[in-house]
């Protein structure tokens, strides 16, 4: 049975005693007319996200479920800090591994894992960062199994997306709910693209000066974050620039501008690394700049995330997570890990295939939710075809108990009904700080049962919301028009 | 700004200009289709428009001789067409898409869902009966997009490389419709020619104009005038290229006064339009000073992209 965050709607638990009320008392028709309202504003904006390899519209949105959900200030307090906590050893754990290698001397973390790694860099060898973070924006992907028991489910210390919908979800609300935005006391996010500006512009170059010329990179309009990248790069008043929009002359980095060229001094790069330049990696990318990498080892040029991040949010790597957090800031870690399984260990493997039944398979270097088995949905022959996977490339795989995801009530085809949804917050680093925008991106899975919240998998997202104190109940609130919403 | 944000906004500019110009040509052949029978007389309409917007062999190849059905099709929907009322859109979507943080949120979303319509448009909505009310709708579009962004864009570069692009399509498409009926204007006005330059002045709104201009009955060296050289029509040629040179100098003022070939070849190509005779025009020959000025005006595109997109 699985933990239901806001309760039984006799007794919601504290956060959600206003959400209860006003499910009880909004006509069921008035919530699907608000869903069809903010639909149309989605479709409006232009928010879409395209998903590979189902066909069909390559402009769909992901749907949007109004009911929010809700993080009393308390929880928040105990996930910000560990994810503060978790980042900070992250970084850290790229820093060593491009650098001294002591983990991997001290053998806390096995060589192999590391070095021979897909994601290793072997340019980034030797070579530190400006002010020595190398995941500038990070999102950790949480899910919840009771009121006191939150898990990290995995990093993502490459390209995380999905920001965009945080910001546009909050939007979203206070234009169709007003009073019950206003009924609660709820953090604001609308400050991350100013925080994600001051992060990447403290990431420049010392020579840039306090004015750096910052850019997004982007794959270009057919990639499915496409609006998202314009979106901050909108928000923060800074360009959008695909590889072709860059050269690099004489190790520097500049736009082609109607102007004439002009130098860039920090790239947000939304592209993988492989891409990133075909004379360093693969040279048959069209997305890349030639010679950025040369630009960027010469100290010109900043690329927010670093080069070779793939190795700390590497699956086979998530369960050494909590070692490093111990081993580098000597401290235990505030997040649990869910326990892994690596099949590459022979006892692990055995485990595996055995409790196939009960376990979540992952590709240790997939993502999005591509190419993975959740044993007790799976059909016997779906099992039986990851067994023979497992045995072959048994390094290729990880896997984890099936936990039982936490729901939310969600409007469905059939009313309201409790879905699985999990969370992912970003967190946005510099040599000083770390920022957090409180809250993260709620993903849902909207089929019944289903745990699967990937937006590539049917999955849909909501607002969440941290709040700064309990809601304040209908009664308290000076009522001026005639409908609560 | 981005040199390739810059060609996006030129195309977007273009290509909704293309698209309202088409179905101005559309719903005047609509108009001499239906008025064929009566003049007596043949009306090639569908024909004279496939040559005005430059797709003529290209639909031959496809269809044969042009009948209304197929070439409203051809115009309107055919993806392989891409001077085609939908194919128009969607470039011009495909280019806002790519551009979006230079637009703002009236001419996305004017544009968004006109593309929401168009881009599963069943036959039945364009065809038959359905062409007026359809082309009707195409230039309320189109005109919503343009007053979407007079109303709402920040007068910096982005706006100047949209009003660019309009403005050189507007004066490639005025310059392709004069020489399609340079042979009409060339002659001396029977009921069908009267027809058919009440038709030309239709196809960029300037009947009611000429009247005001002129207050006369139509005729062929006037409406050469009109549409060569008279300054207060909007679609005039010589409007058209002195917009051109007015926006191409602004942008060069925006950049502490950096000129190239462009600028000169749009001064040159204004002040011949300014300081041009319509008798002289006229007796050198019409359709050679058209095909002149339209292959000038593509040197001119040319020109622009090279200094500003591709340098």
């Amino acid at each position: 049975m699985s933990f239901d965050e806001m309760g039984e709607p006799a007794a919601a638990r504290a956060a959600y005693a206003e959400i209860a009320a006003w499910l009880r008392h909004t006509a069921p028709e008035r919530l699907l007319a608000k869903r069809a309202e903010a639909e149309l504003l989605f479709r409006r904006v232009g928010i879409t996200f395209a998903v590979y390899g189902e066909g069909g519209d390559p402009e769909r949105l992901i749907p949007f479920d109004i009911i929010p959900r809700i993080l009393a200030r308390a929880e928040w307090e105990r996930l910000s800090a560990g994810l503060e906590q978790r980042v900070r050893a992250l970084n850290a754990f790229l820093a060593d591994c491009y650098g001294p290698r002591r983990i991997l001397r001290e053998g806390l973390v096995p060589e192999a894992l590391v070095l021979a790694n897909a994601q290793y860099r072997p340019e980034m060898e030797g070579f530190r960062p400006p002010g020595g973070v190398y995941t500038h924006i990070a999102g950790i992907d949480l899910v919840r199994t009771g009121p006191d028991e939150f898990w990290v489910l995995e990093d993502n210390c490459r390209t995380p997306s999905g920001v965009s919908y945080m910001l546009e979800n909050r939007e979203a609300m206070l234009r169709l709910f007003p009073g019950l935005c206003s009924r609660h006391r709820i953090a604001p996010v609308n400050t991350y693209p100013e925080d994600l500006l001051a992060t990447l512009k403290a990431a420049a170059p010392e020579r840039a000066g306090p004015d750096p010329t910052v850019c997004i990179l982007t794959p270009g309009s057919f990639n499915s974050a496409y609006y998202e990248h314009c979106f901050l790069a909108d928000e923060m008043g800074v360009e959008v620039v695909e590889g072709q929009d860059l050269f690099v002359e004489d190790q520097k980095v500049f736009m082609r501008t109607t102007a004439g060229p002009k130098r860039v001094d920090v790239i947000y790069r939304r592209i993988d690394d492989d891409y990133l330049d075909p004379r360093a990696f693969r040279p048959d990318s069209m997305l890349g700049v030639p010679g950025l990498m040369a630009a960027y080892k010469a100290g010109n040029v900043a690329l927010a995330n670093a080069p070779g991040c793939g190795i700390a949010d590497d699956k086979a790597i998530y369960p050494y997570v909590p070692d490093m957090i111990r081993f580098y800031l000597s401290e235990e870690p505030r997040l649990a890990n869910v326990p892994t399984f690596l099949c590459e260990r022979e006892a692990d493997r055995s485990h595996v295939l055995a409790n196939l039944d009960k376990l979540v398979v992952k590709l240790a270097a997939g993502s999005g939710g591509y190419g993975m088995l959740i044993g007790p949905h799976a059909t016997k022959a779906e099992r039986e075809d990851f067994a023979m996977r497992i045995k072959a490339r048994p390094a290729d795989y990880i896997a984890q108990p099936t936990l039982a995801l936490s729901t939310v009530p969600t409007l469905c085809g059939e009313g309201i009904a409790p879905r699985h949804v999990d969370l992912r917050p970003f967190v946005l680093s510099t040599a000083e700080t770390v920022r957090i925008a409180p809250g993260g991106l709620t993903r849902v899975a909207l089929r019944e049962g289903s745990l699967v919240v990937n937006s590539s998998q049917g999955g849909g997202t909501k607002d969440t919301w941290v709040l700064e104190g309990d809601p304040l109940p209908l009664s308290q609130v000076q009522w001026q028009g005639a409908v609560p919403c | 700004m981005l040199s390739r944000t810059a060609d996006c906004l030129f195309w977007l500019g273009r290509y909704t200009e293309r698209a309202a110009n088409v179905a101005r040509g559309l719903s005047v052949a609509w108009r001499m289709a239906g008025l064929s029978a009566s003049l007596g007389a043949a009306v090639d309409e569908w024909r004279s428009l496939l040559v005005a917007t430059g797709v003529e062999p290209a639909f031959l190849t496809r269809h044969g001789l042009p009948r209304q059905e197929t070439a409203v099709d051809f115009l309107v929907r055919d993806p392989d067409n891409p001077s085609g009322i939908i194919p128009c859109f969607g470039a011009a979507r495909q280019n806002a898409r790519t551009v979006r943080t230079a637009l703002t949120v009236d001419m996305w979303s004017g544009l968004n869902d006109s593309w929401a319509r168009l881009r599963n448009l069943p036959d039945s909505d364009f065809q038959g009966e359905a062409l007026p009310g359809f082309l009707d709708w195409v230039r309320e579009r189109v005109l919503l997009f343009n007053g979407a962004a007079t109303d709402t864009m920040l007068r910096g570069e982005a706006w100047l490389f949209v009003q660019l692009g309009t403005a050189l399509e507007r004066a490639d498409n005025t310059a392709r419709l004069l020489d399609v009926k340079h042979n009409l204007l060339s002659g001396h006005g029977g009921t069908v020619d009267h027809a058919q330059w009440q038709a030309v002045l239709q196809s960029v709104s300037a009947l009611r104009a000429y009247h005001w201009v002129y207050r006369d009955r139509l005729d062929a060296a006037r409406i050469a005038e009109l549409l060569i050289l008279r300054p207060e029509l909007p679609r005039s040629l010589v409007a058209c290229m002195g917009r051109v040179a007015e926006l191409l100098e602004r942008i060069a003022q925006g950049q502490g006064g950096r000129r190239g070939e462009c600028h000169r070849l749009a001064g040159e190509l204004h002040a011949r339009l300014l300081y041009g005779r319509v008798s002289d025009i006229l007796e050198d020959g019409l359709h050679e000073f058209l095909t002149e000025t339209i292959g000038r005006t593509a040197d001119l595109g040319r020109e622009i992209e090279a200094f500003y997109i591709r340098a």
